[in-house]
């Protein structure tokens, strides 16, 4: 690594755009609230001000018909970003996400190229109740022709968005909404993320944990307390859910014999339980305990901080699930 | 119907038109004796009846221009120049085929052309064409974008929201609503109260066009002002074409319990194509045996395109897996 420097979440978004739109005059960014304010989250923030109303655009409430519009575009010679505020609003959208931009190529025999990145927030914490809270990459994962991002810290979000950028698929870019103010040391100048090439965040010999998003830094903190128990977690952080690399996850399993998958969508049909079941043909004869996931109960987000944080998944809880495993 | 000498066509785009027309309708003829007999998979939805609005709207277009169409896109593609014999082989699902057997009648799809699509959701196309527009005002082009939706589509939320962006944007699309009365068996008049669609574009401050969508001429009149319109960064239209589609929804729906016979009659007595060619006739554009002759000449293009579908070997299993993404 080269210098780095300290910026947030936020600002590591807003540059990774920023680069892309100095290098390809064909990139645009649309959403509601990209322009003027600067994204909802600050993520868009300087954005409107240098490359004006055409290239970063305010849109009316309009979700299916601005990513629509957005796919128009990128069949047509542009390069759009389309921001969708949370995920619970993907809902409003989902026909041009997962009835056209995912299937156009397919259906088309290959003559279509979609290069689009739709960028939208997962994320409990913040009393924001049952429709701005949800982390619906499941539903977007289950889709052919959709690739998933879940990047973690900021160095991560801004060289993974950079690569959704320019690839010339329909990619989906969940950002952590709990993240877009948090300060990380991010590598200085260009830099990008290749997508299936997960990371080991931190090398351990007893479990591995993999960890999607801001559940990276829950079961950081997490393995930091269970050092003080001589447990060494490895965690790795996939990075992208589709593609997957499977193979990190499966050599790292066969050293430590155990596996808890973390990710903050429901537990029904979610992330972990596709990980797992894709894994577990490979692994099962190294496992040492059946394969353990963390995720949000399978009921809505409540909106009282006891209720929410009953359900959502937190360093505290890994812990636990860690100590029952390897103790009993 | 509007005489020829009122609109400022030469003879060849005349004949191109009227060729247009008969290309659909024989087209899609071929299609019913192909389903009738078991040789076609899934279904199609026809177009048969309604042949003089792709041919008017599309006649204005050059295949720099995009259209996005409907899952009753047959007539759109072949009208906006699509080749018979890869939409043959693709509703037969050969690897011939525009899609290589993917998509099938609902999905023909022709990049090169601007082609954007069939859609097999219904409204689906109207913001993807609201995008092409988009697009070409941002690259500074002259090209337009053409969507066709049904009566039923004008009551989707896509079709409220493209309007309204595509007009606070000045973007260079023409909405074509063919208005055949009915979605599947739901009568707009049943669910809709406005007498005619393209009173909605007064809400949104663009303008808005009724048109016999029977009349060749007069659809292609009135896209024409569209087209200049948009090709002058002025902006959007609508233009609702009243039509009507002679056959069920798709093939094997019979389309007669939910349509009043005397209805369907008074619309087929109408047929454009049989009202074009007697105008044509009418205002000596063509002889009779220069008529004889168009209409021997596509029923051998079409006869072309079946043998080539017909001898075109359908896609190896292994190709379900590829086509998903880009590499």
């Amino acid at each position: 690594m080269g210098t780095m420097k300290k910026i947030t979440y936020a600002k590591a978004i807003s540059e990774a755009i920023d680069e892309e739109m100095e290098i390809d005059k064909n990139v645009i960014l649309m959403g509601e609230d990209v322009g003027i304010k600067g994204g909802n989250f600050g993520q868009a923030v300087g954005l409107y001000e240098k490359y004006g109303d055409w290239r970063v655009k305010d849109t009316p409430i309009s979700e299916n018909s601005f990513v629509g519009l957005c796919l128009g575009a990128a069949l047509t010679g542009l390069r759009p970003i389309v921001e969708i505020m949370y995920s619970d609003f993907l809902t409003l959208a989902m026909d041009q996400i997962a009835n056209q931009a995912a299937k156009i190529r397919y259906m088309s025999g290959g003559q279509a190229k979609v290069p689009l990145t739709i960028c939208t927030t997962i994320g409990m914490g913040r009393s924001t109740a049952a429709q701005h809270s949800q982390s619906l990459q499941a539903i977007v994962a289950h889709i052919p022709g959709l690739k998933v991002v879940m990047p973690s810290s900021a160095g991560e979000a801004k060289g993974l968005l950079k690569t959704a950028i320019r690839d010339d698929n329909p990619v989906v870019f969940f950002e952590h909404r709990m993240e877009f103010n948090k300060e990380y040391e991010v590598p200085e100048g260009e830099f990008t993320i290749p997508f299936g090439k997960a990371n080991v965040v931190r090398e351990g010999k007893d479990v591995t944990i993999v960890a999607t998003s801001s559940q990276v830094f829950n079961a950081m903190k997490a393995s930091d307390e269970l050092e003080r128990e001589n447990i060494h977690v490895e965690i790795i952080d996939p990075r992208t859910i589709v593609p997957l690399d499977k193979l990190t996850i499966i050599q790292s399993v066969k050293k430590t014999g155990r596996l808890i998958i973390i990710d903050e969508g429901y537990e029904r049909c979610g992330v972990p339980a596709e990980i797992a079941m894709s894994l577990q043909k490979e692994i099962f004869y190294y496992l040492d305990s059946p394969i353990e996931r963390i995720t949000t109960a399978n009921v809505p987000i409540p909106f009282s901080p006891v209720l929410e944080y009953e359900i959502m998944p937190d360093e505290k809880k890994i812990f636990k699930k860690v100590i029952k495993l390897l103790k009993g | 119907m509007k005489s020829t000498k009122d609109c400022n066509l030469s003879k060849s785009q005349i004949s191109k038109m009227y060729q247009g027309m008969i290309k659909i309708r024989y087209f899609e003829n071929k299609i019913v004796e192909l389903y009738s007999s078991g040789k076609m998979p899934g279904i199609a939805h026809l177009y048969i009846g309604e042949e003089a609005v792709a041919v008017g709207v599309c006649a204005n277009l050059t295949s720099r221009d995009f259209i996005t169409s409907t899952h009753r896109g047959h007539g759109h593609v072949i009208a906006q120049g699509a080749d018979l014999k890869k939409m043959m082989a693709e509703i037969l699902g050969k690897k011939s085929g525009y899609c290589k057997g993917k998509g099938g009648s609902m999905h023909i799809i022709d990049m090169k052309k601007g082609i954007l699509g069939a859609n097999g959701i219904v409204a689906a196309g109207i913001p993807i064409a609201t995008g092409a527009g988009y697009s070409s005002k941002f690259r500074g082009t002259d090209q337009v974008a053409v969507a066709f939706f049904g009566d039923a589509a004008s009551n989707h939320g896509n079709f409220h929201e493209s309007l309204n962006m595509a007009a606070a944007w000045k973007l260079p699309v023409i909405y074509v609503c063919e208005n055949n009365l009915y979605g599947i068996s739901v009568d707009i008049r049943k669910v809709t109260n406005t007498k005619n669609i393209a009173n909605r574009a007064c809400a949104y401050n663009i303008p808005g066009y009724v048109v016999d969508g029977n009349d060749v001429l007069n659809v292609y009149e009135v896209t024409k002002k569209a087209v200049e319109r948009a090709r002058n960064k002025m902006g959007p239209t609508l233009i609702e074409c009243k039509t009507y589609r002679w056959k069920g929804h798709h093939l094997g729906d019979p389309g007669i319990i939910y349509r009043p016979e005397e209805e369907r009659k008074a619309w087929m007595d109408k047929c454009p194509i049989k009202i074009f060619r007697e105008r044509l006739l009418k205002d000596k554009v063509f002889t009779q045996d220069e008529i004889i002759l168009f209409e021997k000449e596509v029923k051998e293009i079409i006869e072309e395109a079946l043998d080539f579908a017909i001898n075109s070997p359908f896609p190896g299993k292994e190709e379900a897996y590829e086509d998903v993404f880009m590499s």
